[in-house]
C-alpha cells in the first residue's frame, strides 16, 4: 500500500519535473542570442555602428532616431509609460488588471531608474522575447506578444530615440499583484502555453500596403490588446482576433473590427478610415474613451501612407458572425418597451437639438446615432458611458477645436439613463437589446485613473 | 452669398457670443471641418463647448452639477487656463473635468479659459450662511486681515482688496458656494488639490484649522458679488507669497 502511494507521487513529481522543465524551456528564459537574433543583428546597420549611449546624440544618427521617434509613437508607447502629469516615458502610471494593478516603468535614459544601463541586446530581448536584464520575465501587460513581431531595425530606432532622451530620476512604483501574480516565475507556465516569439512573415500573396499594415497593427500598434478577446489567464483567445472585447477592469467596451454587425469597417472607405485616425472624428463617429488616447497620443501623427495600410489591413478583416452574447443584459419584453417609449420623450427633450430628431446627427460636430455601432453594438456599456459623461472630441492636428457633448450623470437618474439609451438602440432601425436601469448604476464612476 | 448669410445668421443665434470668434474658426479652415463646408468652421466656439457649460452655464455662472460646479464667467484667463492644465495633470482631483479636458490642445484650452474670462454671468444672490455670528465674524477677520502671528496672510492680500481676483492667475472668491470653498480650502490643505511648487495656498491653509476654514467659506459665500465688479489689473498688486500657480502668460 505505501509503496503504492510513493510510487504514484514519484510518478507525478517526474511528470511534474518534465513539466517544468518542458515549460522553461520553451519559454525560452535561458535562450539567449537565438539564431533568429544573430540574423535580426546583421540585418541592422544601425546596431554595429553604435556601441555606446552617448553616440546616439551625434548628428549622424539623427535619422535613427527621428525614425525611432515615429515608430515610438506609432506603438504608443508614451501613453502607457507616463503618468499623469509625469515627464513623458518616466513611468508610473497604473494599469488594473484583474490579476493586479502594475506600473509601467522608467524608460528613459536614467541609468538608475530608467534603461540607460541597457545595452541594443537587452532591448531587443525585452521587445522581442518579453523578457529584461537579469532574465526578469515581463507581464504581458507590456505588449511583447505583439511586439515580438517588430523587426530588429525598428527596435534598435526605437531604443536610439529612448535613449536619446533626457534621463529622468524617477523611481518605478513597485506592483501590487498579490500572490501568486507577484512570482514572476510563474511566467514560466504563462508563456509556454500562450507565447511564441517571432518576427513578422509578411504574406505573399499580399500587397505591400496589406503587409505594411498587418506589421502595425499586429505588431507596433498592438491593436489587439483591447479589441481581441482574452481568456481567463489574460491571454489573447486565437479564435477572437481583433473580434471585440470588454477592457477588463475599465470597462470600455472595444468593438469587433471584423464584423459587420459593429464597426463593420469593410464598409467603411480607406479614405474615410485614414481621415478618422488623423482627425478623431468622422461622419459615422467620433473617438471617445480610450480610443481617443489612441487617437491623441499615435494615430494623429502617423503617415497618410501607414494609416492607408493600416485601413487596408483592417478592412480586409475577414467579416465574423455576431459578437458574443455574454454582455446581454436580461430586461423583461414589457420593461424594455417602456423603457423605449419613456426614453423617447427624453431624447426629443435633450438628445434632438444635436443629434436631430430622425437620429442623423449633423457633419462631424454631432455624429448619427441611426447606423452607429457604438450605440447598437451589443454591450451597451459605451453608450450608456458617453450619455453619462458627454465629453470632448480628442483634439488633433486636424480638429483642434474639438466639439463637446455634455455630460447628463447629474442631470438623468439610472432609469431615465436606461431609458433613453434602450430607446436610441431600438429607433430608427438600430436593434439593439435593452439595458436595465441597474448597469446604468455601475458605470457612474468617471473612468480617470 | 449663401455663406456668409449663414454665418451672421449664426452669430446671431449665439446671441452675439460669436463677436471675437469669427477670426479663431476661420484660421482653422485647414481642419478636419474645412472641408465639410464653410458653415462649420465658421461655428462659433459657444457650440463646441456644450459640455463645459452644461455644469457651469453659457456666462460661466455656475451651478450645475447638483449646485456644486464652480462660478467661472469673469475670472482671470490665467487662472482658468492653468486649472484645466492641473486638470490634466493630476494636480486637481475631479474626476469628470478630467475626463472633459485631457485630450484638449493647449491653444484650445487658452481659447477657452478666454471665453469665460470674457462673460460677465449675472450676480448672484449671496447664500443665507448656516453659521454663527461669532463664525461670521472669524471668517471676516481672516479674510480681510488673516493672522500675521501664524503667518497667515489676508485672503485680501492676493485675491485683491474686493475679492475679484487678480490679472491673469488670481482667482476671484465671491459667488461661490460655502460647500465648493470649504472643500477646497480642505482639499488644499490636504495636499489633493495642488499648485506648481511653491504651493502656497498650501502652506496657508496648512496653518488654518478645519473650523477657520469653515468660518473663510461661510463669509466668503454670505457676501454679495458687486455688479460690474471685475478681477483687479496685472501687476496692480504686491503679492505676500511667491506662488507657483501665479506665472504670467505661460
Amino acid at each position: 500500500m505505501r509503496r503504492k502511494i510513493f510510487r504514484g507521487i514519484f510518478v507525478l513529481a517526474a511528470f511534474g519535473l518534465v513539466f517544468v522543465a518542458w515549460a522553461v524551456w520553451v519559454s525560452g528564459v535561458f535562450r539567449h542570442g537565438s539564431v533568429e537574433t544573430a540574423q535580426a543583428r546583421r540585418s541592422s546597420p544601425a546596431a554595429a555602428a553604435v556601441a555606446t549611449p552617448t553616440a546616439w546624440k551625434e548628428p549622424q544618427f539623427a535619422s535613427v532616431v527621428a525614425r525611432g521617434e515615429y515608430l515610438a509613437r506609432a506603438g504608443d508607447c508614451v501613453a502607457c509609460h507616463t503618468a499623469r502629469g509625469g515627464q513623458p516615458y518616466a513611468g508610473g502610471l497604473a494599469t488594473p488588471t484583474p490579476f493586479g494593478t502594475l506600473y509601467s516603468p522608467n524608460i528613459t535614459s536614467d541609468r538608475r531608474y530608467g534603461i540607460g544601463n541597457w545595452t541594443e541586446e537587452d532591448f531587443w530581448r525585452a521587445m522581442h522575447d518579453g523578457i529584461a536584464p537579469g532574465n526578469r520575465l515581463l507581464y504581458p501587460v507590456f505588449p511583447f506578444t505583439h511586439f515580438t513581431r517588430i523587426s530588429r531595425t525598428d527596435v534598435d530606432a526605437i531604443f536610439a530615440y529612448l535613449r536619446s532622451l533626457p534621463p529622468v530620476a524617477r523611481r518605478n512604483t513597485p506592483n501590487r499583484m498579490p500572490f501568486p501574480f507577484n512570482q514572476r516565475s510563474t511566467l514560466v507556465f504563462w508563456r509556454a502555453l500562450f507565447f511564441r516569439p517571432g518576427e513578422f512573415k509578411p504574406d505573399p500573396r499580399q500587397s505591400a500596403e496589406w503587409n505594411r499594415g498587418a506589421y502595425l497593427v499586429e505588431g507596433l500598434g498592438h491593436c489587439g490588446m483591447c479589441h481581441s478577446a482574452y481568456n481567463a489567464l489574460g491571454a489573447a483567445d486565437a479564435n477572437a482576433q481583433l473580434a471585440g472585447s470588454l477592457i477588463p477592469v475599465q470597462n470600455w467596451y472595444a468593438p469587433a473590427l471584423n464584423s459587420s454587425n459593429e464597426l463593420g469597417l469593410g464598409s467603411w472607405t480607406t479614405d474615410e478610415l485614414v481621415r478618422y485616425f488623423k482627425t478623431g472624428v468622422s461622419v459615422r463617429g467620433a473617438a471617445y474613451g480610450p480610443m481617443s488616447d489612441v487617437v491623441f497620443h499615435s494615430l494623429q501623427y502617423l503617415s497618410d501612407s501607414d494609416l492607408q495600410a493600416i485601413a487596408t489591413y483592417l478592412r480586409s478583416q475577414p467579416e465574423r458572425a455576431s459578437p458574443s452574447d455574454q454582455q446581454r443584459v436580461q430586461v423583461s419584453p414589457e420593461m424594455a418597451a417602456e423603457l423605449a417609449q419613456q426614453g423617447r420623450q427624453i431624447y426629443v427633450n435633450h438628445c434632438a437639438q444635436c443629434h436631430q430628431l430622425d437620429g442623423r446627427g449633423s457633419g462631424l460636430q454631432y455624429p448619427p446615432l441611426a447606423g452607429n455601432p457604438s450605440i447598437a453594438m451589443q454591450p451597451g456599456t459605451n453608450a450608456i458611458r458617453i450619455v453619462l459623461l458627454g465629453g470632448f472630441q480628442p483634439g488633433t492636428k486636424g480638429n483642434p477645436r474639438p466639439y463637446s457633448m455634455p455630460p447628463f450623470a447629474q442631470l438623468l437618474n439610472d432609469h431615465d439613463v436606461a431609458a433613453v439609451v434602450t430607446y436610441i438602440r431600438q429607433a430608427w432601425g438600430n436593434k439593439a437589446p435593452a439595458v436595465s436601469p441597474a448597469v446604468v448604476t455601475r458605470f457612474r464612476q468617471v473612468p480617470v485613473e | 452669398m449663401r455663406g456668409p448669410m449663414l454665418i451672421a445668421l449664426l452669430a446671431m443665434l449665439a446671441g452675439g457670443l460669436a463677436r471675437a470668434h469669427g477670426a479663431p474658426a476661420a484660421a482653422h479652415a485647414h481642419s478636419a471641418f474645412g472641408a465639410a463646408g464653410p458653415a462649420h468652421a465658421a461655428t462659433t466656439l459657444r457650440q463646441r463647448i456644450d459640455g463645459c457649460i452644461a455644469c457651469h452655464g453659457p456666462h460661466g455662472q455656475g451651478g450645475g452639477s447638483g449646485g456644486y460646479a464652480p462660478r467661472i464667467g469673469g475670472k482671470p484667463a490665467g487662472y482658468l487656463y492653468h486649472q484645466m492644465q492641473n486638470f490634466r495633470d493630476g494636480y486637481r482631483a475631479y474626476p469628470l473635468m478630467t475626463w472633459m479636458v485631457q485630450y484638449l490642445p493647449d491653444a484650445y484650452m487658452k481659447e477657452i479659459a478666454a471665453y469665460f474670462a470674457r462673460q460677465n454671468p449675472p450676480p448672484v444672490q449671496p447664500q443665507t450662511p448656516m453659521a454663527s455670528a461669532a463664525t461670521l465674524a472669524l471668517g471676516h477677520r481672516l479674510v480681510t486681515k488673516g493672522d500675521a502671528q501664524r503667518g497667515v496672510p489676508a485672503c485680501m492680500a492676493c485675491h485683491g482688496a474686493d475679492l475679484m481676483g487678480v490679472r491673469p492667475d488670481v482667482p476671484g472668491l465671491l459667488g461661490l458656494t460655502n460647500d465648493y470653498i470649504n472643500a477646497q480650502l480642505g482639499a488644499f490643505k490636504q495636499g489633493i488639490r495642488r499648485t506648481r511648487e511653491p504651493n502656497c495656498m498650501h502652506e496657508v491653509t496648512a496653518r488654518l484649522s478645519g473650523a477657520e476654514i469653515g468660518a473663510v467659506s461661510a463669509w466668503l459665500s454670505a457676501q454679495p458679488v458687486p455688479p460690474g465688479a471685475e478681477p483687479a489689473a496685472a501687476g496692480s498688486v504686491k503679492f505676500p507669497l511667491r506662488c507657483g500657480s501665479v506665472v504670467g502668460d505661460r
